[in-house]
């Protein structure tokens, strides 16, 4: 059972370091890669809710007996991962911007706006 | 619909059209009362410039009341409400992530505990 | 007159014409910038027209399926699936028609804006990609009947917003209001696509009438439900989760900050379509109705009474965007807190809800004018400060008369449509709870006081000598600030019409669930 369910105890974890990483760290770097960490919990928790035991890959050629598993879980990691991708290249170009223009990319620096 | 257009909210009504037609009967009686007003000035007289106790008038610039000057009775007499309130709008990224996940937190109890 | 071909494929081709020019554009500008002005004005005026004909094709005939990959486009369930709709489907109800409706008009009218304003810039091969993408991902997921989709949408929508608020660097500070606004942004999608995963796991649909039709209101379910409200009320900018709205419509270009106004009510609008047509009366109704209304309150007093004190002109109105949310969420939280109840929900519900509806539109109207005759005023002056403004009203009479409307109308002065949907929420509001009535019409006149200020400082008193210089802007920003003038107006004339024929179906087609779910799977209707 505590087997089983052990991708589910990753996933808090992972979602836990993450967001301690977005709100503890102040470098803006480590924020997106807090950010990461946590998209990376929710794929492991997509990507986990498809598993079946003793199901097999939906591939037709030469496919063996069996249950076929729904890729549809796989298809929204993939997805992610890909949305994730372009989150995290954005961002990173924020932060060479922030750099050039602003010496630093500590976020006490990030406070021109605010009131 | 009916051929007046006019809203029903509830408890009353509401029509536009009429309220138009109100209006521009009362921008019309306001007119007259203008067109009585004092034509017989000589222009290009002092008759013509504001009256300000017989001091030279001042630059344009100074004249126009700048916005920050507007309010400020309302936002003195408030100061203990916006002492309280300016400074929550930190500019920090951490406070707003905290902000964020902390109405989440909040919302969890307050759903789970009243479902 | 309309082919058969854009009627029927309506639903993906306004989603795959911006999307298909979005990238074209980059191109055409290497020809030569007219013709990219051709091809991203041409594009987004075919996005408006199918998207108008779809909404009043659903406003005629109903709700309408379109299912991807299907052999026919309205075949949601296929006949050996047992039951269970498979595709990505969208699923265009009146609710999804009004927030088309808006979009269409508001897109066009920035898109005229857009193409003089930024006519001076750099990098505009980018920037009309990056709108025509906001605008792809505005329509999808307005539309779409896919939980999953509808956070794809989501992303292209952040990613793409994110983009153009830091368009125009600005030393820096525009990049650090699109970190702020993008960061949070993304921790909301992913708590929405961890919600998603939720849904999966314990229904093993992505379909969200499916959702809704298996919904049991477990742990699981309560979980999820609060992921996606508190995601998409910060991305709607609902106090106290407001804090990246000012910073991000203060630093976008003007013509953007319009339209994140209205991606903003595209958050809205998934927050209520979760509530209403995923949960419906499974959630104890009256509970999250109240957390909604006091969010809603909450946005409405502090939104405003930010905005008094401030300097920037662009602060200052998103202060007073995020004030006006508070009266869509009142409105139709009010509503939400009765569902289930009849004859109350006949009694003040519907009208609650249908005031919440209508001022979204109202919203969307009037909020785009003030931030588009913003954006003229920075054109010509080049400062947001209120403090070097004044005396404009000499050199800029149009922008003036466009301003007096939409600050008349967000203050709910009759006889513009903001006092019409105001009045709406106030007499249903009065009838759920008197003093919520009261704190929205206190509001309002803070509001109305707040643009009595903006007015005076930007547009009264003498020539400036500094602006003695300055000129009307060009006819072409004028006509987009004009549409959407226009549309405040007539709104105000006849909002008897508009709210029966446009509002009134949405708010009944987002508190029946039934008919919804049966849209899609068949079933009841």
């Amino acid at each position: 059972m505590v087997f089983f369910n052990l991708p589910y105890v990753a996933v808090v974890v992972l979602t836990l370091i993450g967001l301690a990483t977005i709100v503890l760290k102040r470098n803006l770097i480590k924020i997106f890669l807090g950010i990461t960490i946590l998209e990376s919990a929710v794929n492991l928790f997509l990507v986990s809710l498809g598993y079946r035991e003793g199901g097999i890959a939906p591939i037709y050629t030469n496919a063996p007996e069996g249950l076929m598993v729904l890729p549809t879980p796989q298809a929204l990691t993939l997805t992610s991962i890909v949305i994730g991708v372009a989150t995290t290249a954005l961002l990173l170009s924020f932060a060479i911007i922030i750099w050039k223009k602003y010496g630093s990319i500590e976020i006490g620096f990030l406070r021109r706006l605010k009131e | 619909m009916d051929l007046l257009l006019t809203l029903d909210t509830g408890a009353g009504f509401w029509n536009p059209v009429f309220w138009v037609l109100g209006a521009a009967v009362a921008g019309v009686i306001a007119l007259l009362l203008y067109s009585l007003g004092e034509k017989g000035y000589k222009k290009g007289t002092a008759q013509e410039a504001p009256f300000l106790s017989g001091n030279p008038e001042p630059e344009k610039g100074l004249v126009h009341v700048r916005s920050g000057n507007l309010y400020w009775g309302f936002l003195d007499a408030m100061e203990g409400y916006y002492r309280r309130l300016v400074p929550l709008h930190t500019g920090d990224l951490h406070d707003y992530v905290l902000w964020y996940m902390g109405m989440t937190a909040l919302f969890l109890v307050v759903v789970v505990v009243f479902r | 007159m309309i082919p058969p071909f854009v009627v029927d494929n309506s639903p993906a081709l306004m989603v795959i014409v911006p999307f298909v020019a979005a990238f074209i554009a980059p191109f055409a500008g290497r020809a030569a910038p007219a013709v990219r002005a051709l091809v991203v004005g041409g594009a987004m005026a075919i996005t408006s027209a199918i998207t108008l004909i779809l909404a009043s094709d659903v406003y005629a005939h109903g709700t309408r399926l379109y299912v991807f990959g299907a052999q026919a486009a309205t075949l949601a369930v296929p006949p050996d699936s047992g039951g269970i709709p498979v595709r990505i489907m969208f699923t265009v109800d009146p609710m999804s028609a009004l927030m088309l409706v808006i979009t269409a008009i508001s897109a066009f009218a920035v898109v005229l804006y857009s193409l003089t304003s930024e006519r001076h810039h750099s990098g505009l091969g980018s920037y009309y990609t990056l709108f025509l993408l906001m605008v792809t991902g505005i329509l999808g997921m307005v539309s779409t009947g896919d939980i999953f989709n509808f956070f794809v949408f989501l992303e292209i929508l952040s990613i793409a917003s994110a983009g153009l608020i830091a368009f125009r660097i600005d030393g820096g500070v525009a990049v650090e209001a699109a970190i702020k606004y993008f960061v949070l942004s993304t921790i909301g999608a992913l708590a929405i696509l961890f919600a998603i995963g939720i849904y999966y796991g314990e229904y093993n649909a992505l379909n969200m009438a499916l959702i809704a039709q298996r919904i049991q209101f477990t742990l699981l379910d309560q979980l999820a439900l609060v992921l996606i409200i508190a995601a998409l009320a910060m991305k709607c900018g609902a106090v106290p989760m407001h804090f990246w709205t000012p910073d991000a419509y203060s630093m976008a270009p003007s013509s953007i900050t319009a339209l994140l106004v209205v991606a903003s009510q595209a958050s809205l609008y998934g927050l209520f379509r979760t509530v209403f047509s995923l949960y419906n009366i499974t959630l104890n109704a009256a509970c999250v109705g109240w957390l909604i209304i006091i969010l809603g309150v909450l946005s409405m007093v502090v939104g405003v009474t930010m905005a008094i004190p401030q300097k920037n002109v662009k602060r200052l109105m998103a202060y007073h965007a995020i004030s006006q949310t508070g009266y869509m969420l009142l409105g139709v939280g009010v509503g939400l807190a009765v569902l289930g109840n009849q004859p109350l929900l006949d009694a003040f519900g519907y009208m609650a809800m249908e005031g919440g509806i209508f001022h979204i539109i109202n919203h969307a109207m009037y909020k785009g004018l003030l931030f588009l005759t913003a954006g003229a005023i920075f054109f010509r002056i080049g400062t947001y400060d209120l403090n070097r403004m004044g005396g404009l009203g000499h050199s800029m009479k149009w922008t003036m008369v466009f301003f007096i409307i939409g600050a008349l109308a967000i203050a709910g002065i009759p006889p513009f449509n903001g006092f019409a949907s105001k009045l709406m929420i106030y007499e249903s509001v009065f009838a759920f709870n008197p003093v919520l009535s009261v704190i929205a019409m206190v509001v309002s006149i803070l509001t109305l006081a707040s643009f009595v200020k903006v007015f005076h400082s930007i547009f009264m008193g003498p020539v400036l000598p500094e602006y003695r210089d300055v000129r009307e802007v060009p006819g072409p920003m004028l006509a987009g600030m004009g549409i959407l003038a226009l549309v405040v107006i007539v709104f105000g004339l006849f909002p008897s019409v508009v709210v029966e024929t446009l509002v009134a179906p949405a708010a009944h087609a987002l508190a029946d669930q039934g008919m919804y779910i049966a849209a899609v799977i068949g079933g009841g209707a």
